[in-house]
Parts: structure tokens; C-alpha cells; sequence
């Protein structure tokens, strides 16, 4: 069952990625085709983590336990649409400028942590198999993973720095965010004793 | 002896051949217009035909750089009256009543005067001015505009001794401009100018776009187009020009005085606070290609800032 789950949910993930070719070779990208391939690759890129985030609540809350089997699945599809959000601003933005890219990295603060929080996805992705979980060791697997609370506060105030003046789309996935942050905080202080991890 | 026999066509029956051309524009179009409108879903929607403005001159300020198509220009743009996605004005401003529609020239001046956008029309000959496009948020277009000088309306209006700034209001009525209904800016959109800046002969005040009437969500009936400046110095759909003595607070110095600058002329050695301003993408373009100092326009104005620190007056 879980398995049908797994290939269903894969095929979904990959909606926002062919959705994007679509529009692409049909000339459905608009009048500037590579701000639209940033854009919606960065937002499916937190649209991802946020998801990831509402595993652990959706569990507690359901009392299901078939969305931790998917969790992995949907945090390697974050990376993913962080990568191909990363490969379009140097590879279409920039064009491989690496002077231009090394400056935007050092002196736009947006670009700054936005790359950062990029830097954090990669130990998380690589350590996402069951062969890396059984090597570090449950506990400090767990450590590490926390990083994506970081990175996903990262992607957030990296959207909110670069839009002009509108920020509603930005402060819609800050609002998700501290609800997901929120809970946990709320669990941990009332539902769970000190010895059960967020 | 000459018989002047009265012809069956009376001249009043007579077709005007603009009339005639537009008939059969419409009607090699007809095939076309069926096409789109049998598969809605393939094709953008079918741009209603505008007005074709009479009598455009070509005008030497022009470029000779390939042209934004029409498509680009009128679907992606900042008017912030019609929401902050660069595709909601084609989407939002059909609710933009421009006729009837009446623009104030007042202030400090020995004339002041109300005009109607029928007579504004009729000020002096429209002239088609090729001009670059620099937004602040790194592209750029190539824009057929037509119009003419702003002075010519600034002229006639004679300003005192006192006029030093021109201000520009646009339309404030959230009824027709949704936009307006958040408080994403402090409405009216209100921009500045110096007064010889204002005075340039670059600077134009524009009411077409492609030889026919601005679309709405270009700022239609008449906006202002201040080449060497960044897009945002250019406000749409005026309704009040008013000469001043102190600097005008334009919307978005109110909104992040930081950011935007009184002066904003495009300048590729003075980065946005949050971005860089050296290179932009030509709509259309793959490569990023060099912003040039005053977008290109240095020989024309570079002289009105004579001696100024343009990293402080930004």
C-alpha cells in the first residue's frame, strides 16, 4: 500500500518540474521565462520543506504513522528543486559569471543566506539513506536533521529580502513556518517529557 | 464649355480610408480571431485592436535597437494600481476609464490650465520616440512610445520664478484601481522631476504605445517616460501636473527612502541596496548585457548633473 503510496507521491512531486517544461515549450513562461523558472523553483523549493515540516505534526496529531515513511522522499524532492532553483541562477541568470556570483554571495544578504541555507540541504540529503542513519547513529542523525528548521527559516528570510515591496507571498510561507515551529515548540513544552526529541 | 455633372457618390458617402484600411484589417484578421477563440486554452488572450494614433512623426531621438514585441511590453509591467505581479496589469486594468479624462497643470505657474485629454492630444504633433527601458529590478525593453515633449505642456503653462520641481500625481480611485484597495504604496502614485530635467527634450509624455493608444495597463491615457531614469520615475495615467519650489516625495521614497532615491537615473556604479544595478536582462535576451550609465542617454543629459555626487543622489 505504502509502496503504490510512494510511487503516486514521486509522480505528484514531479508536477511542479513538468509543469515547468510544459510551459516552457509552449512559450507559457511569459515575457521573462528565466525569472519565472527562479521563481517557481525557489517557492516549490519551500513549498517542499514546509511540507517535510508537517510530517512530525500531521503524525501526532492523526495518530497515522505511514507519513514518516514518505518524509524522506519529500525532503530529497526539496533538494532537488533547491538544486535546479541554484542551476538556473548560475548556469541561466549568472551564465557561470562567477565574479558576479561570488559578489552577490558576499554582499547581498539575501543571496547570502539563500546560498547558505542551500549549503546546509546537501550533508542532510546525503545522510538521508538508511546505510548513513545506521552509521551516525539515530541520535545524532537526529541532530543533524534538525538543520532543516535553519534552512527552511533561511529560504524564508531569503524570499522576503528580494521581493521589492509586496511581501504577502513570503509572509504566507513565514506564517506556515512558525505554525509548524510553533507546535513543535507547544509540544515540547507541555506534551513530551525533556527526554523526547521535537 | 465645361458641364460639371454632380457624381452619385456624395463625399460624406465616401469611406475614409482609414475606415476602409481598419475594415479589411479586421477582416484579414477574422480567420485568426476565430482560430484563438476556438482553443482559449492554446493562445494568450486576443488583444482587443486599439486606436491607431493619426499622423506620428519619426523623431531623431529614436534607437535603432530591435524593439520589445507588443505582447512583452503590454504583459509584463510594474503598476502597482493594478497589483504587484508584473502580469496583473494586462490582467486588472480594463476597469480604467479613460475618457472622459482631465489633467491639471498648476502651481507655480503664470497659466495654469485644465486640460482634456482630447485637447492634451491636439497640444503638438505626436512624434514616435524609440526610447530604452531600464526597471530597477534589473530588465530592461526596448519601447516604441509616441508623444511629445513635456515641455510643450510646461511651456504653455509659463512657470514663475518659484518653479523649481515638477510633481505628477496619477489617478487615485481605488474603484477603478484595485490596487489601490492595499496599502502596498501610499497613494496617489506621486513622482518628481527638476524642473529642467522636466524641461529636457527627452523627457515625454507619452499616449501611445506602437502608433495606437496606450493600453491601460501602460498607463493610459498619458504617463510620463523619462528615458535615462529608472522605469518607476515614470508615472502613469496623470492627473495633475504641478510645478513646485521644494523637492517632490515621490511613492516610493516615501515607501523605502533608502532604496529609491529622488534622482534615480540608471546608473550601473551605484548598486540597489539590495541588488546590482551593473547588468540587466533585455526582455527577450538570454545573456545579461552591461546597464550603461543613464541607460545609454549620457551624451543627451549627463550635463544636468554636472559636478554631483550621484552615489549620494541616487
Amino acid at each position: 500500500m505504502v509502496k503504490h503510496g510512494k510511487i503516486l507521491l514521486f509522480l505528484a512531486c514531479l508536477i511542479p518540474l513538468a509543469r515547468l517544461l510544459w510551459l516552457g515549450f509552449n512559450g507559457g513562461l511569459g515575457a521573462n521565462p528565466i525569472e519565472f523558472i527562479t521563481r517557481s523553483t525557489g517557492t516549490w523549493t519551500l513549498t517542499f520543506l514546509l511540507v517535510t515540516l508537517g510530517v512530525t505534526p500531521l503524525r501526532r496529531l492523526s495518530g497515522w504513522q505511514w507519513p514518516i515513511r514518505l518524509r524522506r522522499m519529500l525532503g530529497l524532492f526539496a533538494f532537488f528543486y533547491a538544486c535546479l532553483h541554484f542551476t538556473t541562477y548560475i548556469w541561466l541568470d549568472q551564465f557561470f559569471d562567477f565574479s558576479g556570483i561570488y559578489q552577490d554571495i558576499f554582499k547581498r544578504p539575501f543571496i547570502t543566506i539563500g546560498f547558505t541555507s542551500f549549503l546546509l540541504l546537501i550533508p542532510l540529503a546525503v545522510t538521508s539513506t538508511q546505510a548513513m542513519m545506521r552509521r551516525l547513529g539515530g541520535r545524532n542523525w537526529q541532530r543533524l536533521h534538525r538543520l532543516v528548521y535553519l534552512i527552511t527559516v533561511g529560504g524564508v528570510l531569503h524570499y522576503w529580502w528580494l521581493v521589492k515591496k509586496d511581501v504577502t507571498q513570503p509572509a504566507i510561507y513565514a506564517a506556515v513556518l512558525v505554525l509548524l515551529l510553533g507546535y513543535r515548540l507547544w509540544y515540547r513544552l507541555f506534551r513530551a517529557g525533556p527526554k523526547n526529541g521535537v | 464649355m465645361l458641364i460639371k455633372r454632380p457624381t452619385d457618390i456624395c463625399p460624406s458617402e465616401i469611406t475614409d480610408r482609414e475606415i476602409y484600411r481598419a475594415r479589411r484589417q479586421f477582416l484579414q484578421s477574422v480567420p485568426a480571431a476565430l482560430a484563438v477563440a476556438a482553443a482559449p486554452g492554446l493562445f494568450a488572450t486576443p488583444a482587443f485592436a486599439a486606436e491607431k494614433l493619426p499622423g506620428v512623426r519619426k523623431n531623431p531621438f529614436s534607437t535603432n535597437e530591435q524593439a520589445t514585441p507588443y505582447k512583452e511590453v503590454t504583459t509584463y509591467n510594474n503598476f502597482y494600481e493594478f497589483g504587484t505581479d508584473k502580469a496583473d496589469p494586462a490582467q486588472a486594468a480594463k476597469t480604467l476609464i479613460t475618457r472622459p479624462w482631465t489633467v491639471f497643470v498648476e502651481g507655480e505657474v503664470k497659466n495654469p490650465r485644465t486640460y482634456a485629454i482630447e485637447d492634451l492630444l491636439r497640444l503638438a504633433p505626436l512624434e514616435e520616440r524609440i526610447y530604452r527601458l531600464r526597471c530597477v529590478e534589473g530588465w530592461s525593453m526596448v519601447i516604441p512610445w509616441a508623444g511629445f515633449s513635456l515641455n510643450e505642456i510646461i511651456r504653455r503653462a509659463e512657470p514663475t520664478g518659484n518653479a523649481k520641481f515638477v510633481e505628477f500625481v496619477s489617478l487615485h480611485d481605488p474603484k477603478q484601481m484595485p490596487g489601490q484597495r492595499s496599502g502596498v504604496l501610499d497613494w496617489p502614485y506621486v513622482e518628481g522631476l527638476r524642473l529642467d530635467e522636466a524641461m529636457h527634450p527627452l523627457t515625454l509624455l507619452a499616449f501611445g504605445l506602437y502608433g495606437e493608444v496606450l493600453p491601460q495597463q501602460n498607463g493610459a491615457p498619458l504617463r510620463l517616460v523619462v528615458p535615462w531614469k529608472y522605469g518607476f520615475k515614470s508615472a502613469k495615467s496623470i492627473v495633475r501636473i504641478r510645478l513646485v519650489e521644494k523637492p517632490p516625495v515621490s511613492a516610493w521614497m516615501r515607501a523605502a527612502p533608502g532604496e529609491y532615491g529622488f534622482f534615480s537615473n540608471v546608473n550601473p556604479a551605484v548598486d540597489h541596496p539590495r541588488w546590482s544595478q551593473a547588468r540587466e536582462r533585455r526582455i527577450g535576451e538570454f545573456f545579461k548585457r552591461a546597464t550603461l550609465p543613464f541607460n545609454g542617454y549620457g551624451e543627451q543629459v549627463a550635463q544636468l548633473y554636472a559636478g554631483m555626487d550621484l552615489k549620494k543622489y541616487f
